[in-house]
């Protein structure tokens, strides 16, 4: 193979000897020259998305649902500025994706060109890393390093900002192999005396409890092995965030259920009661710990975490254990075993007792209807109906996101893709498409809110021309359900700007796109409609009209510790004070 | 409810000297933070600064290393023993840094820093500013019948003084270089 070749080749040339099969984009000005390598060749699929925000959300969702870099190439100036939204999102909850933005060329950047834009200037706080690159002969080696960030230590997001010229110059391409070797490279084994201090924790804990997160997921399939086998043999209970849910499956004995804001009463009162809280892959975010001066107080508190600075940043841990989550876990795992799996069996047993009756509480309870949808009952007949399947969950942002991860249960990691740390309303479908994509034979369900869905529903474009069957579950109340909550609860039940007038007729919507639309009113009809959607081969919308005013229990309201949850609307009376008010 | 007790067998490196979460006193540190020499490099440190509302006292940036592509930042920043260390784990995990040394808790280190001070002033003060200049062993760079320009070199707190010296004898301008800072001995 020669090694001469255009900037524009040796884009194409460089993600193939990455391994990139897919690419997420949308053409313009400033990358014609790479569009008209992708025309030539085969080997990478690009999918054209309605939207660059939607190429960046497809990506993660291909990304989340693989393990493998999500890929997206899209135009200069406005391009690149509408890819900022999915980068943030990324970067939030360490997502590893590559966007590759056009640029004007190198002799015009800074003259206020057409569809000019300072990228690299935009982007640099909602990237890892980014690289303007000036120079064809450097262009090969940037690319093998963006993977190599992209990739390694916390993933997350990472841009390429190649201006035309560069495009159309001929250079040297260089293989990944011969690429210049970074010098980044986190550490990802931990410390061996912290490793010791936490299962000497493990041994005499009498209220343990495992507190996992993404990490767990992004570190990949052994991490989550090497949990279960230790959660299963130390008999210790399991909570997660929700960007870890599957780590651990639904199904499995010791799971209590996601945490956190909306988490469960037996989950976030074990937070609170612990006396050993091991934090695996998780960043005690301020969804999860509530009031942080009453997080948890009698634990000792272990994080594991391959990100130094999510150490001791939100809450004060006693043992730091820095390194990838997945090569600790089983040093840690093997360390205990080899000291004969002890653990303080009475103690825990007790423990147990104390769980079972926060169970009995049965917090995820709701009042049914014979009447009207009740979106908690949607979800438990769509968990019904898909169960045993080869299902992959995205959602929206908002009420139904909270409620899909209390109401489905995830048995395997990469099976559920939601934007977290961001909460970006809009990333549901088009994180839809590219689970779609990757996984072609798969179930793949966008459960969503009739406000999420139409911020990005031009994607429903990309479903359609690519026969993606994906399937838009969206849970209208006609409101911005969250939104209205929070109103009712904080702001004395004055719901400004909360409700979403003048809405689409969503199946015939769908009939526009060339797509299926079901409507369904009555829980009577939901099961068959369900089955209708599910059987459908094809994207279809489903507009399933559920009660207006349902609020998300349990909940612990801002400004309050994990002991202080709401159960549900008898108990919302003046439960968020002023100070809890400020926060979001 | 009982609390766990920790072993002591594990090691003193971090687990149990870590930083008390509620000790509220604001320190002053001087961090030394090794970087590529690409682009956009200052802005990043800058930006982490300003993007999760840590403060910048001083701080000053050259390459000390041109074959090897590397430039030196100096920082000197101002907050709690908690924010002082996630503010260097904030900056240890950026690509191009290589390397992020406290110099205030890593054992002695010198602190420098270089000033212009112009001084307008005739008669007595004029004469006043050149012999307080002497004492601090500034050098004139410039000079006109009304006015000097004085260069002096030292620690941050010697400049201080010395500008507060001159403000009555006439300062009109002060141009600071901001602290380059190194760490004592090998």
């Amino acid at each position: 193979m020669t090694r001469q070749m255009t900037g524009a080749k040796m884009v194409i040339q460089a993600l193939k000897d990455q391994g990139v099969d897919t690419v997420f984009g949308y053409p313009g000005g400033a990358v014609l020259p790479i569009y008209d390598e992708i025309f030539k060749q085969n080997d990478i699929r690009h999918i054209l998305v309605r939207h660059e925000q939607g190429a960046t959300h497809a990506a993660e969702g291909y990304a989340r649902s693989t393990g493998k870099p999500g890929v997206v190439l899209v135009t200069s100036g406005p391009g690149a500025t509408n890819a900022v939204t999915g980068m943030t999102d990324a970067l939030m909850d360490s997502i590893p994706m590559i966007v590759l933005t056009g640029q004007v060329p190198t002799f015009m950047i800074g003259n206020d060109a057409f569809q000019e834009a300072d990228t690299v200037g935009i982007t640099r706080p909602c990237t890892k890393h980014n690289w303007l690159v000036k120079d064809t002969d450097m262009l090969a080696d940037t690319i093998h390093q963006a993977f190599h960030v992209a990739t390694n230590g916390r993933p997350g997001p990472v841009l390429i900002d190649i201006p035309k010229d560069v495009q159309f110059a001929t250079g040297t391409y260089v293989p990944p192999k011969e690429a210049r070797v970074s010098h980044y490279a986190p550490q990802t084994e931990g410390d061996a005396d912290m490793i010791l201090a936490a299962v000497e924790a493990i041994e005499e804990a009498e209220r343990p409890i495992f507190y996992t997160g993404g990490g767990v997921i992004n570190s990949g399939p052994e991490a989550s092995a090497v949990l279960r086998r230790f959660v299963g043999e130390s008999g210790f209970p399991i909570t997660s965030t929700l960007m870890g849910l599957g780590a651990y499956p639904a199904s499995g004995e010791a799971w209590l259920g996601m945490l956190g804001m909306h988490g469960t009463y037996e989950a976030n009162w074990a937070m609170h009661d612990c006396d050993l809280m091991l934090c695996i892959g998780a960043r005690f975010d301020d969804r999860i710990t509530g009031r942080t001066d009453a997080f948890s107080p009698g634990s000792v508190k272990v994080h594991v975490d391959i990100d130094p600075s999510s150490i001791n940043k939100n809450i004060h841990v006693n043992i730091p254990i820095i390194g990838d989550v997945g090569a600790v876990l089983q040093a840690m795992y093997d360390l205990w075993v080899k000291r004969g799996r002890k653990t303080a069996s009475e103690g825990v047993k007790a423990w147990w007792t104390q769980i079972e009756s926060w169970k009995a509480v049965k917090s995820l309870n709701y009042t049914n209807s014979t009447e009207t949808i009740k979106p908690q009952y949607a979800l438990e007949r769509l968990e019904a109906l898909t169960k045993g399947r080869d299902r992959y969950v995205t959602t929206e942002v908002g009420q139904h996101q909270m409620w899909a991860a209390q109401f489905l249960g995830f048995e395997d990691p990469h099976r559920w893709m939601t934007s977290g740390g961001l909460g970006t309303m809009g990333y549901g479908l088009p994180a839809s498409i590219g689970v779609q994509i990757a996984h072609p034979d798969a179930l793949v369900i966008n459960v969503a809110g009739e406000a999420s869905w139409l911020m990005n529903m031009q994607e429903m474009g990309t479903a359609a021309q690519y026969r993606l069957p994906v399937k838009q579950f969206i849970l209208n109340n006609e409101r911005l359900g969250m939104v209205r909550q929070w109103q009712e609860l904080l702001h004395g039940e004055r719901y400004s700007q909360s409700w979403s007038e003048a809405l689409p007729d969503f199946v015939k919507l769908a009939e526009a796109f060339g797509a299926k639309g079901i409507l369904c009113s009555d829980p009577a009809d939901l099961d068959d409609a369900i089955m209708e959607m599910l059987n459908h081969d094809g994207p279809v919308l489903f507009d399933c009209l559920v009660e207006k005013h349902e609020n998300c229990f349990p909940m612990i309201p801002s400004g309050k510790a994990h002991n202080e949850m709401l159960l549900g609307d008898a108990s919302t009376a003046d439960a968020i004070d002023s100070g809890g008010a400020v926060l979001v | 409810m009982n609390a766990l007790s920790l072993k002591k067998g594990a090691s003193r490196k971090s687990a149990y000297d870590l930083k008390n979460p509620l000790d509220d006193r604001q320190e002053t540190h001087t961090l030394a933070i090794l970087v590529d020499n690409e682009s956009g490099v200052l802005a990043r440190v800058i930006g982490l600064f300003s993007g999760r509302g840590y403060n910048i006292d001083s701080l000053t940036v050259a390459e000390t290393d041109h074959s090897g592509h590397r430039s030196r930042i100096t920082v000197v920043t101002t907050g709690t023993p908690a924010v002082i260390e996630q503010i260097k784990a904030q900056l240890g995990r950026m690509v191009p840094v290589h390397d992020v040394h406290d110099l205030t808790v890593e054992g002695a280190s010198v602190e420098r820093e270089l000033a212009l001070v112009k001084v307008q002033g005739t008669g007595d003060k004029r004469v006043e500013a050149l012999r307080i200049s002497d004492v601090f062993r500034a050098s004139v760079v410039d000079s006109t019948l009304e006015s000097f320009v004085f260069q002096l070199t030292g620690a941050p707190e010697k400049i201080d003084a010395f500008i507060d010296l001159m403000r009555p004898l006439g300062l009109i301008d002060v141009a600071r270089t901001g602290v380059a800072a190194i760490s004592r001995g090998t």
